[in-house]
């Protein structure tokens, strides 16, 4: 069993506790220590800011050409907190509840009572750094409510809070990279940790302007590299999001944590057709206004406005009357799928269901409208008008983007959607100081398996990245660092980095020197049709098997048939892609094999042979309450360590959203 | 539909580029223009030829790493939309489309489409924040912004910095960028105690990467794919004289 460090006592005294009692470092001596931060969204901004700010020399990396291009800024709907600003009965217990039941009792009780406690400080951070919020007339903070949660707890900045905070967490950067605290390194891209006398001691990267590899030396690595949706090929994650350096740090002895739990993300938008290259999120904030519906008959071939409302099936409220359209992620992507499985889809393709505003545009929007400005009796095409206003600046941008992509107007015809993979809750595993298995590295954000369990709720990502940089790894970090004051910097001649330097070399001349027939994406595409085949929303056992071996042969044919243009030592934007999916094709393999040894259903995790007799997921606490940690011992060949999962505070049930 | 496209090939930022020309067939009004591009790419590369090299990223409008100046506009001829949010709809069959990237001397190429924006992130430097550490807030709700002044903030603040004012300046100047920045923190009382320096250093750093200086022409308004207004810049001057005149030397 692995030993997760959770502090002793009680729950919500861990953490301040621990940190009452951590080892400190002097600022004298943080002067002297170097850390190494890879990726720049929210967590790794913010950990880079914050420990700039606190003297650490710091040294940042990305693959974009800016930090701000980091994909937290694609983030929609908004962010979570326990302010209990609407006086609605939200607390830290009960942020603390609602994670852990939504991540369907797969998660860490003292990781998420901490993410819970640290919530309420986020937002003050925000707000003094400039994150212009939606705000009331009164000029305080505005909320909207989210899946999976009975009180409105989430702050946002219309659909745009990723790219708020992101800019937020830049802006503190980029102040200490003029102060001199932080070194950015952009275009960058980390290919191996370098680890001398067990301990993480820097990273091997490729200057991806020129092909260089570089080395650097660090104290302590900080990997905050993002989740690995694009193991799917199609996902929302941006094009350049990658598994490659917690991949790296997993091969180098960084245990990899519940891979198999994806987050498919029951609101995006359908696609197309084979020339689609990812896939585009509608904020499950729309799920606040939108009703989501399907003919009740079968493959009808009415337009939507056309089907009258008592032919139309609100399948989610039917089912869950108590939580409704704002059930959690996991159970509305699966109920889309069960009803266009079973003949009820719409649109071109019969995948897709629809998601309506009309009902509140009226409803909620309009009529409140109507009060506002004093207009008696209003009628229809009054209320729509004003509703229309309102939803605009909600969501403005949301609705202009379905417009862009799809050519439809959202504002007279439902949105078409479909589930799309969005996130991963497995990751690099930590224990409570966010150490991964390999001492000096740390994992923070998606990147990590922590706090979310089986099931991410909505806004929890940013709440629980911004978390990790600004108000954990500050602390933990300095606990082992404070026992580093006298290691000197290791010069990066040292044999350890030779050799990391010259694998990484002989890895991207052996892609180069393949010359075979097929290109990089069409390989990429071919993994992603397996994942989502037999590793998505639905898994079974005889599925699995096949994925497994399919993706076998699929890594032979990639390592002896891709095709790279171009040379090693100048930009080429075809080799960073094929050292990313050398990494997806394996990461796959294991995503499929601990989804074959996870013989239950949780959260996102949907195994067809585990279910109740309603279809819902149907968990085994008995055998599986376990964190899966995967250790990697070689080619297609790993060893399962458990972290044991303690449920001293609440009582692991079986969900109930109805 | 069939396309013919004429786009910027350079190998590197120290050797002089040129127009290639390439044909695309069975593009579908479906894809966007960047998936056309991928289908283009596909095809050099089962060609045995080098693919173009372009700067892409999250693909729904928000990161701001696409950047191409298409048929003679920054990101196309849609308004307020950046290049991946464009769809082959805007284009019909037989058409020609020429690409070519950011043109201005402060963003370098580097290789085909892609070009080094780097100034904007030392622009933001020099002043584009406020001095907060973590761990020194006060509550959030202590600090009530009335709704307007907080949308607007946030109307300025919703830049991406991709650079399509830049590039679309006939005097390649970032003062909508930089003004956005400028806006955003002016309008909030946390970047007051800061707001003189800040106009006066982003200024001086936007002069020192080479920007040059802003004639009032509204190009860059015009092609914003967040469609940030000029009144910004009229509020960075207002910030910026008022800064001059009255910041102690």
């Amino acid at each position: 069993m692995l030993d997760s460090k959770i502090p002793p006592g009680k729950l919500e005294e861990k953490w301040n506790d621990y940190k009452g009692h951590v080892k400190l470092v002097n600022p004298a001596n943080k002067r002297k220590l170097e850390v190494i931060v890879v990726g720049t969204g929210l967590a790794g901004a913010s950990a880079a800011a914050s420990l700039g700010e606190m003297g650490y020399r710091v040294k940042a990396y990305c693959f974009q050409d800016s930090p701000r291009r980091a994909h937290s800024i694609a983030a929609q709907g908004g962010i979570n907190a326990a302010k209990n600003y609407q006086n609605d009965g939200d607390s830290v217990f009960r942020l603390f509840y609602d994670t852990v039941k939504g991540g369907d009792y797969r998660s860490r009780e003292a990781n998420v009572h901490r993410l819970a406690e640290v919530s309420v400080n986020i937002i003050d951070q925000c707000v003094a750094q400039g994150v212009p919020f939606a705000r009331e007339y009164g000029g305080l903070l505005n909320n909207r409510s989210f899946g999976g949660t009975q009180v409105k707890r989430t702050f946002y900045a219309a659909g745009q809070t990723g790219q708020q905070l992101l800019i937020g967490a830049y802006q503190a950067l980029e102040r200490q990279v003029a102060l001199g605290n932080v070194t950015m390194y952009s275009r960058h891209e980390m290919l191996d940790i370098v680890k001398i006398d067990g301990k993480a001691r820097g990273i091997i990267c490729r200057n991806l302007i020129t092909g260089g590899l570089e080395r650097h030396f660090g104290h302590a690595v900080l990997l905050c590299s993002g989740g690995y949706g694009n193991v799917f090929y199609l996902s929302t994650n941006a094009m350049g999001s990658n598994v490659t350096a917690a991949w790296k740090a997993h091969k180098k002895g960084a245990y990899f944590g519940n891979p198999c739990f994806t987050q498919i993300h029951p609101t995006c938008i359908p696609v197309t057709g084979d020339h689609q290259s990812k896939l585009t999120l509608m904020s499950e904030s729309l799920r606040n206004d939108g009703r989501i519906w399907v003919p009740k008959k079968k493959d009808d071939p009415r337009k939507a406005n056309d089907i009258p409302e008592d032919e139309r099936d609100y399948y989610l409220e039917r089912r869950y009357p108590a939580f409704g359209n704002l059930v959690p992620r996991d159970v509305a992507s699966r109920a889309a799928k069960e009803r266009c499985d079973a003949g009820y889809g719409v649109g071109t393709t019969k995948q897709a269901v629809y998601l309506d505003f009309k009902y509140n545009l009226i409803n909620k929007y309009g009529r409140t409208e109507a009060g506002k400005q004093g207009i008696e009796n209003p009628d229809q095409e009054t209320l729509i008008r004003l509703g229309k206003e309102v939803v605009k600046e909600e969501y403005g941008n949301l609705f202009d983007m379905y417009e862009k992509i799809t050519g439809e107007n959202p504002y007279e015809v439902p949105m078409r959607i479909y589930p799309a993979v969005h996130y991963t809750m497995g990751g690099l595993w930590v224990d409570y100081e966010l150490m991964t298995s390999v001492t000096g590295l740390y994992a923070l954000g998606e990147c990590n398996f922590s706090d979310h369990g089986a099931n991410r709720l909505g806004a929890s990502a940013l709440m629980q990245g911004l978390a990790d940089g600004y108000f954990v790894i500050p602390y933990t970090l300095g606990n082992y660092l404070a026992d580093e004051i006298g290691t000197k910097p290791i010069p990066t001649t040292h044999e350890a980095f030779v050799e990391a330097e010259k694998a990484v070399a002989d890895r991207i001349n052996k892609l180069m020197s393949i010359k075979g027939k097929q290109s990089v994406e069409s390989l990429h595409k071919r993994l992603g049709k397996i994942m989502w085949e037999k590793c998505g929303m639905a898994r079974n056992e005889k599925g699995l098997k096949e994925a497994i071996e399919e993706i076998r042969a699929l890594k032979k044919e990639f390592w002896s048939d891709v095709r790279i243009p171009g040379e090693i030592n100048e930009m080429n934007p075809e080799l960073d892609k094929a050292n990313r999916v050398a990494d997806f094709i394996e990461l796959g393999e294991l995503m499929c094999l601990d989804a074959l040894n996870r013989a239950e259903s949780c959260g996102g995790h949907f195994r067809e042979e585990s279910q109740t007799e309603e279809g819902e997921a149907l968990r085994h606490d008995d055998r599986f309450m376990y964190v899966s940690a995967w250790e990697y011992k070689g080619d297609s060949d790993w060893n399962l360590n458990k972290e044991e999962l303690n449920y001293d505070v609440i009582k692991p049930t079986q969900r109930n959203y109805k | 539909m069939n396309l013919t496209l004429k786009v910027w090939k350079q190998k590197n930022k120290d050797v002089r580029g040129s127009f290639e020309t390439y044909q695309v067939s069975n593009i579908s009004s479906e894809m966007s223009f960047l998936e056309m591009f991928d289908v283009l790419n596909e095809q050099l590369v089962h060609e045995g030829k080098e693919p173009i090299a372009f700067d892409h990223d999250c693909r729904e409008g928000i990161c701001g790493m696409c950047s191409m100046y298409i048929n003679g506009r920054p990101h196309g001829p849609w308004h307020g939309t950046t290049t991946c949010q464009l769809h082959m709809r805007a284009f019909k069959d037989g058409d020609t489309i020429v690409v070519e990237p950011w043109r201005a001397n402060s963003f370098p190429v580097l290789k085909d489409l892609i070009v080094d924006r780097g100034a904007f992130d030392r622009i933001i430097q020099a002043g584009g924040f406020i001095s907060v550490n973590t761990g020194n807030a006060q509550d959030g709700n202590n600090i009530p912004i009335e709704k307007e002044k907080a949308d607007q903030a946030f109307a300025a603040a919703a830049c991406i910095g991709c650079g399509a004012c830049v590039a679309a300046c006939k005097n390649s100047s970032a003062m909508l960028f930089l003004s956005a920045k400028v806006s955003h923190l002016a309008l909030l009382p946390q970047g007051a105690p800061e707001r003189k320096t800040r106009a006066l250093k982003m200024i001086a750093q936007m002069d020192k990467e080479g920007f040059g200086a802003c004639t009032n022409t509204g190009a860059c308004e015009a092609v914003c794919p967040k469609e940030i207004s000029l009144d910004n810049i009229a509020r960075l001057n207002k910030e910026y004289l008022g800064a001059a005149a009255t910041i102690d030397k």
